[in-house]
This record gives C-alpha cells, structure tokens and sequence, in this order.
C-alpha cells in the first residue's frame, strides 16, 4: 500500500473525517467552555455539519472507492448523506432550547450527534457488510446514550435500557447473518457477493437462513414488524429532538443500507427475500395505522405513524428496479421535512413546566396561535399523504413503481392504509381547528426553532408543489 | 400564446386568498372576497365570448411542463360541457360569499380564505387536462371544504366534517391506484386527451372503472355511498351546503364524464345497466327518505341524492338524450339546490330552527321570501317551465330508449319528489303563523334578494328556452357518445 493510495483514500472520506476528527475536538473544547455558554458547541457542530456537507459536494459527481472496496462515494451515498445532513442540522437547532429547559445541557450531546451522523454516513457508503456494521454501531451507540440524556427522568432511562438490550440483540442477529454469508460466499463485499451468489442454488438452506438472520437485524434498525416493539417506548422516552432524530437519520441510514444490500449485493436471490419483505412492509404498514388510532400520547402517536411510513418505505424496496429505489430516496428525503417539522412543533410545546405530549394539549391551538397551528396543519396533512403537500410526491412515487413492477395488489393495500392513517392525523388538526382552548399556548419558539420549523415547512410545501428537480436528483442517484 | 383566461380565473381566488392574509377586521375581509369572487365571475364573461360552439376541441388550452420525469404537465382547457361547470363554479362563488356576510361571525377572514382556496380547488378541476394535476385538485379540496364544515358547522360538525373526509378520501386512493394503472396501460401519459385515445384491454377496463366507480360514486353520492351527505349538508355552514350541493357532487358526475366513459369504454358500456340501476335506487329511496324528514336542510340534503340519480343514470343510458339530460340536470342542480340551501340557510339565521314543524305561514310574513321558496320548490319537482324540467325529461326520454321499466321506476322517483317538496312548501309557506318566531321574521334584503334573483333568473331561461346551454355542450357530448359508442364491447 503506497502512500499516494492512502491520500487518495483519506480525500474520498474526508467528509466523515471531517465529522468524527471535529467530534473528538469539540469534546475537549467542552471542557474550555464556561457552563451555560454551551451554545458555541451547538454553531460549532453546526459548522461542522455545514463543512462536511461542503465536502461531500466536492466530492459528488464521481463514483469513487476506497479502503480495499469497502468504501464507495456514489450518487446514492451522496444523496442519503445530505438526507442525515438535514436530520442533524434540523436536530442540532430544534435541541438547542429544548435541552436547557430539561437543564441537560453537556457538550456531550452535541458530540453524541455528531459520532451518530459520522456512522450514518459510513453506513451511507459503505460496500461491505463489515464497514456497513461498524457505521450501524456507531451510530446505534451514540444514539443509546442520546436516548437516555435525561438521568433524572424514568421514562429516559427506561427506554434507553429496552434499546440498549434490544439493539444488542439484533446486533447480534445481523452479525450472525453476516457470518453465514461469509461462510457461504467468502466474501462480505456486496459486489463480490452478488458474483458469488450466481453459483449458489436459490434453495440453499443456509443461504435462506442468512437471509431471515438479515432481514431480522435490518428489520430492527428501522422498525418494521415484527421487530417494531421497541420504537413507541424508546420514542416517547427519549429527549423529544433525539426522537425526531431517531425517527429521521438512522431510519434513513438504515434504507440506505436495506436498498444497497438487497437490491445490489442479493439481487440474485430476490425470488427468497422480497415475499418475505412485502408481508413484513404490508404488517408494518397495517400496524403502524391501526395502533396509532388509539394513542394518546403525541410521540407515541408519531412513533407507529413512523413505523408505518417504513412500512412504505419497505413496499418501494418490494417494487424494485430503478424507479423502486429512486422512489424510497424520494420517500425518506421528504420524510426528513415533514417529521422533523411534527417533532419540530412537538418540541417547542415544551416550556418550563408543560410538556405538550398529550395530543388533547393541542385543542384549540388555532385560535391562540394561528400561525403555528397552520404549519402543524401543513405537516399533518403531507404525512397522511394529502396534496398539495410534500407527503402526497413521496406516496405517488411509491405507488408509481409498485404498480409499474406489477404490484397492484400491495398498491391497493397500501392505499387503503394511508386511508385510515389519515385519521389520526387529521384527528389533531381537528384538536386544533375545532375544539375551544382550556388554555394559553406559550410556546418556546427560539430563532433557532423558528429556522428549523421554517426550513421543514418550505421543504414540505415546496416540495410537494415543485418536486421535479427533486425527483431527478433521486433517479440520476440510484446505483 | 393567447392570454391565460383559464389559468387566471383558476388563480385569482388565490390571489385573492393571499391578500386575505393581509387584511384586518371581518368587514374588509368580506369585501374583499366580495370584490375577488365577483372579479372571477364576470372573467368567464370574455370566456364565453371567445367560445366556439362548433366544435368538441379543447379550447382555451395552456400547457406548462411541470414534472417532466412522469410526463406530467399543468395543462388546462375546457369544451363544451367544462365551461358549464366552470361557469356555475363562478357564479356559486359570489353567492355563497354574499350567504357568509352575517351568517359567519367568527373568524370571517379564515373562513372567506378557505372558501376562496376551495374554488380554485374546483375550477381547477374543472379545467385539468392532465389527470395528475385533476387528481392535486380534486384530493386538495378535502382540506378547505374539511375545515368549512368542522370549524365553522353545527353542533355535530367535528362529526360530520370527520365523515366527509374519510368517506372522500377512502373513495380517491382506489382512484389514484387506477390512475397510475391508466398511466402505465397508456404507455406512461397523464395527458387526458391522450387517455381517452387509449385502448385497454377489458379485464383493465373493468378494474378501473370500478375504482374509479368508488371515488366518483362517494362524490355524486350514489347509493350505497351516500350516508355521509345529509350528516355533511345538516352540520356544513350555509355556504359549505352551496358549495357541496352546487359544486361538489357535480365533480364526482363530471369524472365519469370525463374518465370513465370516454376512457373505458368498453367497461362503461357492460357496466351501463349496474350504474343505471344504481342510479334509479338513489332516485327511488333518496326520495323516499326525503318524506320522512323533519329537518328542512335535511330533506333537501336526500332531494339531493335522489336528484343526482337522474344525473348518473343520464350519463350511463349511454344516448344523447340522457347525456345532454345528465349534463344540463348537473347545471340545474347547481343552481336550484344552492338555492333551497341558501333559502334554509337564510331562514335558519331568522328563527334558528331547521324543523319543518315549527314553520308556517311564511307568506303572510316573509311574502317575498315565500315567493323565491315557490320558484326553487316548483325548479327543483321540475314542473315545466322551469329548468329542471327540461333537463328531467331528456334523462327520462334517454331512459325510455335504453330500459322501460328502468324509466318508470325513475317517474316514481319524480313524482315522490313532487310528494314531499310540495308537502314542505305548504307547512312551511301556508297556513296560519304559529310560531312566534316565524312571527318575529324579517323579509328579505337587497343582499339577499341579488342572489335569488339571479339564480331564479337561470331557473327560467333555461326552463323557457334550453337551447343556448344545450348548444354550448352538444358538439362535445356528441363527440363524447361517439368516443363511447364507436368501440363496441
């Protein structure tokens, strides 16, 4: 190994050099910073971001790889990248307030974040089940402390303690997969392995079991049926900004991940996995609908309208080919707007002593603050999928590939579903719209907020009026 | 390029609706709306002046790229039988702002947004040409009409508002589904005049009329898809019932016009004798349950249903009796239950009481109320003269020509509405004033008589001489039933 190669290689990833070397940096500034002052730690990871976005432009346009082929920065990497870049900008500034008034302010958790997007990025680019693990590690850890940040409160550390032993265990899961493809093809690269299964028999046992081993871990990450318990006690304990987090970054991450290993490294073996996956999308679908009919909490509410979003997310990847995978980058890109923008407006109903979690603490909010009331509104509806929002683009698009590969049948299911989800969502603009309030609204709407709230509306309507350029950019991404 | 009429009537609602924003104080807010309805209105003026009735071409056409990865464009125009409906869609506009000036009291900017935002919903329908951008329309009306009825309705409006909007929403995803099938079968266009070239095969055909079925029939509303209406009519503000009653169920009408005959044929066409006896159930049981209400938005609310049986089962007896019967009964029933609505509404603001029971005597008190009640209850039974008659009898004759006993059983359902119209007109009109507060009653005022006058007046000509609206849309309905007819199952 020449040095030469070695710059080559350090160039390619510069951007998660950038984030993970600025990570470790910002841990001994902390140490320098006055207490209370810890907003220079927020713009300095903003900074970062915002550097390592710039660098991942520089780099954009070209297809290269690094670290022996574990490494690629392709159109598809690109493209997720600034998905995670997105979540984290919009977290970073809807947390600002949010931790002061849950007084735990620590230069840790913008680290934390930091390390979180630094292996999503990995996770984003990598060519090889090994680096692919270690990005979904990094981040999985990170984002198990983030969970638990509020020592003092139960519920914090109640969810922190079920991820951390869940996620311990599909970790596990995934790795014995992973060692069953090794064993079986010698390889865990995903282009060495797509060439290795051209030799394998479709009904190899092991090859079956490495699969489920598989699709169980990737299931986990991303919350789909039935490894999808976890996701409403974890949501609802952790900080509200580490839930929008959460719902946004490693979810996309994680299709990233799905999309490359199925669609690329196991496309050959398509005819074991993808009934397998069109039954778990259908029951993420289902359940992720039907059980938030009944919550009452709002981030509960929200954690099942997430897994069901994944359950969409899934039925692209069930689609496949081009417009498939291009329709999931579209699916989790607009995703990013419209559920930061929810969580958004969740995390600035926190303020001093009211929390704003119940979904009845929003009746009447039209009439004390209209202006708020309406974003939310505008969230809401391009959730349920209703145009002329965002939501309804990512849906049709989804749709669109479904039918073309054929599957009109999940695009009827699915259909009904978003009909049904519908209500839920609408049942809090009827909260909002129609009911009297018992009560003011102070809201904790900092300049930071009302950045991050303004960005998410923008995305979520222009999107969905103007989504052409959008679109393009996923289909000349796809791999 | 010509000037943009069509995509500036569609735009100055929500131009107008921007300016909302800006306003302060109910009063100016009002005006406002006033000035912006009645700007779009008299704009159909030079559109009907530049329409040319000698052909079935779209006119007036703009075509924009907008997502070019689908083929999709913003392209709008209309023919004979859309700029009917873009016309009623206008002149319903200013009617239900002038009905909104006292009847809404709380947030009267909001309200007169939304009202504003849903007519450009619907001219927008009216007008695509392309269906994805009909499918935007038609599904981002939900929002507006959702709030009309939920923020500024009845007792039971969270209810009803709710309802309506699952109901409609149910019905469109199917539709969408089959409008992305349609895309593909057409080798991927969501042009609709290319649509309508296509040929699919039967089994498709089927398939997507039926889904298509589904979210038109929630719209019109057909039997058995109706239950949300009189929940939706009872609890909706007056001007949402104009709205619903004038505009909305003529767009699930208007899709099968548009989609499903010329589209599928062939699925139109093995279909015809379910729709038509579909149709005639509406005819039959709306009247039906019409006598036994006690409610008078209610009664008109299943007058409603039964009347836009006439409506479907014009269109699917598939001659051009029906259809032009079909299509000038959607115009008519426009302007004549808009106009029962906004009588109820108006003597709802009196008395604050929608019970036929507690009226009485209405020509002693409110003569000239009564007389307006007259012309709409005598509009709406189609006694000749008036305009549904003429539009009631094509259907009928359509129907005589396609089944006999369908026609009679549809003459059933005619005379039921004679039952019950006139029963509500003689307690509430005639007889002796019981009621204190029908004693209490004022008459009516410029504002108000402006609107009746000139929805009586279209109740008239059109009774007297059909024949200017039936020109407008002959070419195109007769281009229509040869799209239909000319590929034979």
């Amino acid at each position: 190994m020449d040095f030469e190669a070695l710059t080559r290689w350090f160039l390619t990833s510069i951007p998660e050099v950038i984030v993970i070397s600025a990570a470790c940096c910002l841990l001994m500034v902390d140490l320098f910073i006055k207490k209370g002052s810890r907003d220079v730690i927020a713009y300095l990871s903003l900074a970062t971001v915002i550097g390592a976005a710039a660098g991942t432009f520089a780099l954009a346009g070209s297809s290269q790889q690094a670290y022996s082929g574990m490494f690629v920065v392709d159109g598809f990497a690109t493209f997720f990248k600034m998905v995670v870049y997105l979540a984290t900008i919009l977290s970073i500034l809807l947390s600002m307030s949010f931790i002061k008034v849950e007084a735990i302010e620590q230069g840790e958790y913008y680290v934390l974040l930091l390390f979180a997007l630094g292996g999503m990025m990995i996770m984003a680019s990598g060519a090889d089940l090994l680096s692919i693990y270690l990005g979904l590690e990094l981040m999985a850890l990170s984002v198990y402390v983030l969970t638990g940040f509020m020592r003092r409160d139960r519920r914090s550390n109640e969810a922190a303690m079920k991820y951390v032993i869940l996620g311990a265990v599909s970790t596990g899961i995934l790795l014995y997969g992973i060692s069953l493809v090794y064993g079986l093809t010698g390889t865990t690269r995903l282009v060495d392995i797509a060439t290795a299964l051209s030799h394998i028999d479709g009904g190899d046992t092991a090859l079956v079991l490495a699969l489920v081993f598989l699709i169980s871990g990737f299931a986990f990450k991303v919350a789909a049926f039935p490894f999808h318990m976890w996701a409403p006690d974890v949501y609802e304990g952790a900080p509200t900004p580490i839930t929008a987090f959460m719902s946004v970054g490693p979810k996309a991450a994680g299709f990233a991940v799905i999309l490359r290993v199925f669609l690329d490294a196991f496309a050959g073996a398509s005819e074991i996995w993808i009934v397998v996956i069109a039954v778990i999308a259908v029951l993420t679908l289902a359940i992720g609908s039907l059980v938030a009919l009944v919550q009452t909490n709002i981030k509960r509410m929200l954690a099942y309208s997430s897994i069901a979003h994944a359950g969409y997310a899934l039925l692209g990847l069930v689609a496949g080919g081009e417009d498939g995978i291009a329709s999931v980058m579209l699916y989790v890109f607009i995703y990013a707007f419209m559920n930061m923008g929810i969580f958004g407006a969740v995390i600035v109903m926190r303020k001093g002593d009211f929390v704003g979690e119940n979904i009845a603490d929003y009746t009447g909010l039209s009439k004390v603050r209209p202006g708020f009331a309406l974003l939310m509104l505008i969230f809401l509806f391009s959730l349920a999928g209703i145009p002329p929002t965002a939501g309804f683009i990512a849906k049709f698009y989804i749709f669109v590939a479904l039918i073309q590969s054929g599957n009109v049948a999940l695009a009827v299911i699915a259909a009904l579903f978003s009909a049904i989800a519908a209500f839920f969502y609408i049942r809090v603009v009827m909260l909002m719209y129609m009911k009297e309030p018992t009560g003011g609204f102070d809201l904790n709407l900092t300049p930071a907020a009302r950045i991050a709230l303004g960005i998410c509306g923008a995305g979520t309507v222009l999107i969905g009026i103007f989504p052409s350029w959008f679109l393009d950019m996923a289909q000349i991404s796809v791999f | 390029m010509d000037f943009p009429i069509l995509s500036v009537i569609i735009l100055v609602p929500l131009a107008g609706a921007f300016v909302l924003l800006f306003v302060r104080g109910p009063a100016l807010a009002r005006w406002v709306a006033l000035v912006v309805t009645v700007i779009d209105f008299l704009l159909t003026v030079p559109l009907f002046a530049g329409f040319d009735t000698t052909t079935y071409e779209m006119q007036f056409r703009e075509t924009y790229t907008w997502i070019p990865a689908f083929g999709i464009n913003y392209a709008v125009g209309v023919d004979g039988i859309s700029v009917l409906f873009v016309f009623l869609t206008t002149l319903l506009g200013w009617i239900c702002v002038l009905a909104s000036w006292k009847s809404i009291e709380h947030k009267v900017k909001e309200f007169m947004i939304a009202l504003l935002v849903m007519q450009v919903t619907m001219l927008g329908v009216f007008c695509a040409l392309d269906l994805f951008l009909f499918y935007i329309f038609w599904e981002t009306m939900l929002i507006p009409m959702y709030l009309i009825i939920g923020v500024w309705g009845g007792d039971n409006r969270v209810y009803a508002a709710f309802k309506f909007f699952l109901y409609t929403l149910a019905g469109s995803v199917l539709f969408l589904v089959g409008i992305i099938v349609l895309y593909f079968q057409a080798g991927e266009t969501f042009d609709i005049l290319a649509l309508m070239e296509g040929n699919y095969s039967p089994t498709v055909q089927i398939w997507v009329f039926l889904a298509f079925f589904v979210a038109f029939a929630v719209k019109v509303p057909m039997f058995p898809f109706h239950t949300w209406l009189p929940d939706a009519h009872v609890e909706a503000p007056t001007a949402g019932s104009i709205i619903l009653a004038g505009v909305l169920l003529k767009m699930g009408a208007y899709g099968f016009l548009r989609f499903s005959l010329p589209m599928l044929p062939y699925a139109s066409q093995t279909l015809s004798m379910f729709v038509a006896v579909v149709s005639v159930i509406a005819i039959v049981y709306g009247g039906y349950l019409a006598l036994a209400q006690d409610d008078l938005k209610r009664l008109v609310a299943y007058s409603s249903i039964s009347h836009m049986g006439f409506v479907t089962l014009g269109l699917f007896v598939l001659n051009i009796h029906g259809l032009e019967g079909g299509i000038l009964q959607m115009f008519n029933h426009g302007i004549t239950t808009g106009a029962l609505f906004l009588f109820v509404g108006l003597i709802y603001e009196r008395t604050h009481s929608r019970l036929i029971a507690d009226y009485g005597g209405l020509t002693k008190v409110a003569p000239i109320f009564a007389t307006f009640l007259c012309i709409f209850v005598l509009s709406s039974m189609a006694l000749p003269g008036t305009n549904s008659f003429i539009g009631e009898l094509l259907v009928l004759v359509g129907a005589f020509g396609y089944d006999k006993s369908i026609a009679v059983l549809a003459v059933v359902g005619a005379m039921l509405s004679a039952a019950y119209l006139l029963g509500m007109y003689r307690k509430v009109a005639l007889g002796a004033v019981e009621n204190p507060l029908v004693q209490e009653a004022w008459d009516m005022d410029t504002r108000e008589i402006s609107s009746f006058v000139v929805l009586a007046v279209f109740v008239i000509w059109v009774g007297l001489s059909p024949k200017p609206f039936i020109d407008i849309m002959h070419v195109s309905a007769q281009h229509l039933l040869e799209q239909v007819l000319s590929r034979a199952p």
